[in-house]
Order: C-alpha cells, then structure tokens, then sequence
C-alpha cells in the first residue's frame, strides 16, 4: 500500500476531500467552533440569570424573554447534534475509526464527504434562523407541538436543518459500520477491536436506527407548520384567545414519542464514544489492560439495545398512564446496571496501575465521578413518583449536564490533547494543558451543583429571570450570580486550550519523531504521525494480538503493540 | 490506494462492501417507515372521528393496477441483474427500460389519482387521514423518484463501467435492486394499510 502522488488541487485536498483524515479534522473544527458558539449563547444567557433584566454588559441591550427562549433550544440544539455529536463522532469516528482498524480509508470516501456537507449545510440553514424576523427556533431542543407549530418561521429553518443533520448522519454511521466489519486488518479478530471501536460502532448503530423516526416527525411537522395538516395539533386549539385553522384530531403526544424515540439513544450517542476514549486513555496511562474487556463489550451492546426501549421516561409528566410509566421505569433501571459495569470496570483498571497522571489522563481520570455523579442524579428520575417532583426543575439540568459536559466533554478534552500528536505530529504542552483541566474541572462543578440544590428546592427551569418570583426559590435565588461567575470564568479557562493548540500548531521545530509518544498498543500508532495521505500505513498492518498488552512479563518494553509479531521481543 | 472489498467478498463476512452498507441503509429506511405507520396507527387509534374522514373516496381499482405495476418493475430489475450475471448487455438493457416504464407508469398514475383527489377539494389539511395518505404516500413517490434517478443512471452514463468493470457493474445493479424491491415492499405494505383496511 504505498502513496500514490499525484497532485490534487487544493480544493479536493482540503476543502472537498474524500480522505478519512481531512474529513475529519474538517468535522472537528465545525464541531469545536459550534461548541464555542453554543456555550457562548449561554453566556449571554446567565448574565439574564444573575442580573434579571439588566442590559449586558459592553453589548449594551436586553435580552427579553423570547430571546432568551430562543437562546436556550440553540444552546441545546448546538451542543448536542452541532457539536457534541459531530466531534465525538464525525471528528473522532471518522479520524480514529480506519486507523484503529488499520484500513486506507473509510469504505465508502465520496459518501463519506457528502456526511461531512450534509452537516455543514444542516448547521448554516438552522443558524440562519437568527436572521430571521422572529428570531431562531424558540421551542427548546425538544421542539414539544403544539408550541412549536405555531412559532415563528425560525422552527421551519430548524425542522429543515434537522433533516440534513439526520441525513448527514445516516450516511456517516452506515459508512463507520460498513468500515468495522468489512475493513478489519487481517488478524484484528472481533475480540481484538479496542473498546473504542466497539463503542463506535454500537454507536453507529444508534445512529442509523434511532434516528429515521425523528426524520418521519419532522416532516409530520413542517407540514403541520406549511401544508395546515394537524398531525400534533388536537381539535378545539385556542392560540392567543382564537380559534385556529388546523382541522384537528392530531396528538401531541405522538411528537413526544417519536422525538425521545430519537433522543433517549442519542443519549448514548453522547456517552458510548466518550466511555470508550476514557477507556482508551485509561489503559495507556496505567500501563495495564482494561479490566474485564469482555463484560466491557458486551455491556455497551446491551445498553445499546436497552437504549430504544427506555424513552418514555422523559414523559413521566404527560399522564401516558401507570402502566406505560411502570414498563419504562423498569427498563429504566434495567439500563443502570451495564452502565455501572462500564464504570466499575473502568475503576478497576486503576488499581494497581503505575498511572502516568498527564493532560489527557487527567481529563480522563475526572470523567469517572463526574459521570458517575451524573447517572446517580439520573436515577431519581428514572422512577415516575420522585421524577414528578424534580422534572420541570433545574434538578434534571444538573442531571443531564453532568452527564454530558464534565462527562462527555472532558472525554473529548481527554482525547484531544491524546490524539493530537497523531493528527499534527506534535504533543499539547502540558502545563497550559493541566492549567485547562484544573481550572475547567472547578468551574464545571460551581455550575452544575448549585443547580442540584436549586432544584432540590423546587426552582423551575426554563424561567427567563431564573425563578426570582417565586417564594420558595428565595433562599437559593442567590446560587445564580456564583454559577454565572464560575461560567464565565469556565470561559475564560478555555483561553489556555485554545492557545495551547495555536502555539503547538505555529511552533516549528517541536515535532515529536516517534510516531508513538504515549507508547501505546492500538493500530493508530503504528502508522507514522500524521499518517501518510492516502492509505495511512506504510505497509499494510496484521494483528497478532489483542488491543491492551501492556507490562507484559518477560517483554522488553512496558507495551506490546498489536502489530508486533509473536515471540518478538 | 485501493479500498478491499469493493468488488470481491470478504472471506469471513461473504459480503462486498456496498452490500452492507444497503442493507444499513434499507434497516434505517425500515425504521423510517416504521416510524410513519406507528404514526398513522397512533393517531387512528385515538381519534372517534377518523369513520367520517372518508377513506372510501380513494380509488381501490387505480391503486390495484399501480400494485401491479410495481411488482412488475420488481420482476423486470431481477431480470435485468440476472441478465448481467450471463453477460448479456442486450437482455440487461430490455429489462432495466422496461423497469423504468412502469416506475414511470407508477408515477403517472399516482399523479391521476392526486389530481382527482385535489379536484375534489380533498387536501392534506382536510382530516388526518388524507394527510397521513398524501404524506406516506408522498414520501413512497419521493423513494420511486430517487429509484428513477438512480436507474436511469445505470441505464444511460453508467453502463460504461460495464466495459472496465463489469462485476463491479453488476453489483452496482444488485445494490439498486435492493433498494427497488424496499421500496415495492413498502407499497405493498401501504396499499392495504391505506385503501383497504
């Protein structure tokens, strides 16, 4: 497998390129700068939080209540399918999937461009919203009718962006499952695949099933919102003191269904693909093999089936009937118990380890409590009497917060300052990178705990003045100003990160020639860094063993990679 | 750089790349109807006035003969894939036109039917069952248009793979075919579930 070298113009080479490694690298700058952009929308919102009313600072104007509305269902459409989704797993999938698997490319490379455009169209039309009169799309991430149906055209423009957004993920995920199963290295059995991939690829799966359902209800609601049909609208609305046009007869329920149909696995979306890079990162760092790989394996594919049958447990609240509520309180706790192995496991694998305590160790070290942390939050809520209580509260934000941003966002962290050697061919400095972690781990936390108690309280979510009117939310009214000012300055400790990567990136002379920094196993660094532009390895790469041999008795080195023949040593 | 697996099958899967990857996508296209019917089972269930929505003002005898039609086409692109297995670029040529004509036939009869319906002043807002027809059978004709496209294809400019790659060709005709056969199946499954039952 040798480089062929013709020249490509620029455009195919950078912008509209089929190679897995640019395709990639393109998703995680869209995804990162998406990200930016949604924690800054929240920004603006927590200064309406701490300082009800009051004009922003150097911007000068308010933001009224429906901009903060608008504000929050971007934030959430933003984060989770703009920029979680996309870096965990169009940057990481599409970077780390072929080289792990030890492929030339990904199987399908033009299919795997037009996922890559799909997504940046999907961005761009659903950010066009806020150049709309009436402002972006302002009926939460949930986008719960009939509210949404009669909301203003910027709900149009997010309906359309979701279709190419689901679009672009359908042919991402069949393209990382087609990749797995058909371009495994020779020898790189399925009990040899690192858990990274496995988490993938049951991830991919999630993708590909979970979604298509989504697809069906949005189109149920553009044309509720264009053609007048009533698919989500029931008989006799009244909107603002009159009758509407809609026929009627329809449920809006139905949205509710189809829609957690879809969100409830892309919870696992989030989750899978960050279990597996902390799993990664841990074996490496401890220089041992992840304990109980097999039950690691086989619990992230239980909880993938698992996670299509839990979604009614976001509907507690709608009065679907104690039966329907028994059924999904049960598979909801039913779920826990892979989840817990997956954690457990994952502990485990420290003891006893000669753990190197680096960036991406440290960033992953932190992901175990605080996702920890966020799935016991979770189990209050998977049971229909105390989620009564706490649902409409800042409880569940603090909740699923946890789970996904010092959870799965440090799991990014973790692996961006992992791979970036592999990506760039040069190592992140590691006191800007320890000043990122420590700073961000503090703040994350003096955002989401207060909010705990908040909601303990009973302080509801979704108040643009954050509850200031309500008698029983008085005593801990005031934790509002100290999250605004830990996130804010969760802002600030990003500074480092970013000019820990500009300084890596300009700095010349700083490459690292080993191809493998971190000494680690896995296929990825068996090929040079960066790898080569097409066909990434040198000579196409065999497996002789299994993906975590470190501190091997009797081997010379503390790690026997992958593609190290038997009895060399 | 070539990728495996393209045109030969991997030993150990006994699959050719783009064979999984349509039948991932056939599975995603499953879900996706499947979230459409569960749709239209949901919201007939728990509407008392779906009786008077008047599902008899579709025509049984029109969508019969588009039954038909399809399952036609169906036969005609087996035909055509086989063809190809026995090298015969003739025979491929009759039965892929002849897949086109009646997806063609499909269409036009489809149109006849929703021209009627609309002289009719029947329109997707009237009640929720015209709008669960017009958008499951919608979306039904969007898939019958994006199989056209992709025929059509293999049909004109794409046969030229047929003189450097014919295996590869051949399956690309497999793959297409399986795509054709979803959406007839999907037919057969909406033609009773809308005017019959």
């Amino acid at each position: 497998m040798t480089d062929t070298h013709h020249k490509e113009s620029f455009w195919r080479k950078y912008i509209f390129s089929i190679d897995h490694k640019v395709i990639g690298i393109q998703y995680g700058i869209m995804s990162l700068l998406f990200l930016l952009l949604g924690f800054g929308l929240m920004l603006v919102m927590r200064w309406q939080l701490a300082y009800p009313d009051q004009p922003l600072p150097l911007l000068g104007w308010r933001l009224s209540p429906d901009m903060y509305n608008s504000f929050g269902a971007m934030h959430g459409t933003i984060m989770i399918f703009l920029g979680v989704v996309p870096v965990i797993t169009g940057a990481f999938g599409n970077y780390l999937v072929p080289l792990q698997v030890g492929a030339c490319d990904m199987a399908f490379p033009k299919l795997n461009m037009a996922s890559f455009w799909c997504y940046f169209v999907g961005g761009i039309v659903m950010l066009s919203g806020f150049l709309l009169p009436g402002g972006a799309a302002s009926s939460g991430w949930t986008s719960y009718p009939p509210l949404s149906v009669v909301a203003t055209t910027g709900q149009t423009v997010w309906l359309i962006g979701m279709v190419f957004l689901i679009t672009s993920s359908l042919l991402g995920s069949s393209n990382i499952i087609v990749t797995i199963v058909q371009l495994r290295a020779p020898g790189l059995t399925w009990m040899r695949l690192p858990f990274f991939i496995w988490a993938q690829f049951v991830t991919a799966f999630l993708l590909l099933l979970a979604f298509p359902p989504l697809e069906a209800a949005a189109i149920f609601q553009l044309m509720d919102r264009l053609a007048g049909t009533s698919f989500f609208m029931p008989s006799g609305l009244i909107v603002g003191g009159a009758a509407t046009d809609w026929a009627g007869g329809g449920s809006p329920l139905l949205w509710q269904h189809l829609f957690w149909f879809l969100a409830h696995p892309e919870v696992y979306v989030l989750i899978l693909p960050a279990l597996g890079t902390v799993g990664e990162i841990i074996a490496n760092n401890t220089r041992r093999p992840l304990w109980g790989y097999k039950s690691l394996v086989y619990s992230v594919i239980f909880l993938g089936f698992m996670s299509f049958i839990v979604w009614a447990h976001h509907m507690f609240l709608t009065g679907m009937g104690q039966t329907m509520s028994m059924f999904f309180s049960v598979t909801t706790m039913i779920i826990s118990v892979p989840s817990v192995v997956i954690l457990s496991c994952l502990f485990i694998s420290l003891w006893g380890g000669s753990i190197r305590f680096n960036t991406p160790m440290l960033f992953a070290l932190s992901f175990l409590p605080m996702f920890g942390l966020g799935g016991l939050t979770g189990l209050p809520l998977g049971l229909p009497l105390s989620d009564i209580a706490l649902h409409d509260t800042y409880y569940v934000i603090s909740h699923f917060h946890y789970v996904v941003a010092p959870g799965t966002i440090f799991a990014i962290f973790a692996g961006i300052y992992y791979w970036f050697p592999k990506v760039t061919g040069k190592k992140l400095n590691e006191v800007l990178g320890k000043t990122h972690f420590l700073f961000s781990f503090i703040f994350m936390n003096g955002i989401f705990f207060p909010m705990l108690i908040q909601g303990l309280a009973g302080v509801s979510r979704r108040l643009a003045d954050g509850g200031q009117s309500y008698a029983h939310a008085q005593h801990v009214i005031h934790y509002n100003e100290f999250m605004s000012m830990s996130a804010w300055l969760l802002g600030l400790a990003q500074l480092p990160f970013i000019l820990n990567i500009i300084l890596t990136l300009i700095k010349k002379k700083d490459k690292v020639a080993d191809p493998n920094p971190w000494n680690s196993t896995t296929l990825e660094w068996a090929c040079p860094s960066p790898p080569i532009g097409h066909g990434n390895f040198e000579k196409e790469p065999v497996v002789y063993r299994g993906p975590y041999e470190y501190s091997v008795p009797g081997h010379k080195t503390d790690f026997s990679p992958q593609s190290e023949k038997l009895g060399e040593k | 750089m070539e990728i495996p697996y393209n045109e030969e099958l991997r030993p150990d899967t006994g699959l050719y790349n783009a064979k999984l990857g349509i039948w991932l996508f056939l599975a995603s296209e499953v879900m996706l109807f499947g979230g459409l019917f569960s749709a239209y089972i949901m919201l007939r269930l728990s509407d008392p006035n779906w009786a008077s929505y008047g599902q008899d003002a579709l025509n049984v005898p029109l969508a019969t003969l588009n039954t038909t039609v399809l399952i036609t086409s169906s036969i005609t692109m087996v035909m055509s894939w086989v063809s190809l297995k026995l090298n015969d670029v003739k025979k491929y040529k009759l039965y892929m036109g002849l897949t086109l004509l009646c997806s063609f036939g499909f269409l036009i009869i489809k149109y006849i039917e929703y021209s009627s319906k609309f002289s009719h002043g029947l329109f997707p807002s009237t009640n929720n069952f015209l709008a669960v027809y017009f958008v499951l059978t919608g979306l039904h004709m969007l898939h019958v248009i994006g199989g056209i496209v992709v025929n059509g294809y293999f049909f004109g400019p794409g046969l030229k793979m047929w003189n450097t790659e014919p295996e590869r060709f051949t399956n690309r005709i497999e793959v297409a075919g399986l795509y054709w056969h979803f959406v007839d199946l999907v037919w057969i499954f909406l033609f009773p579930a809308l005017y019959l039952l």
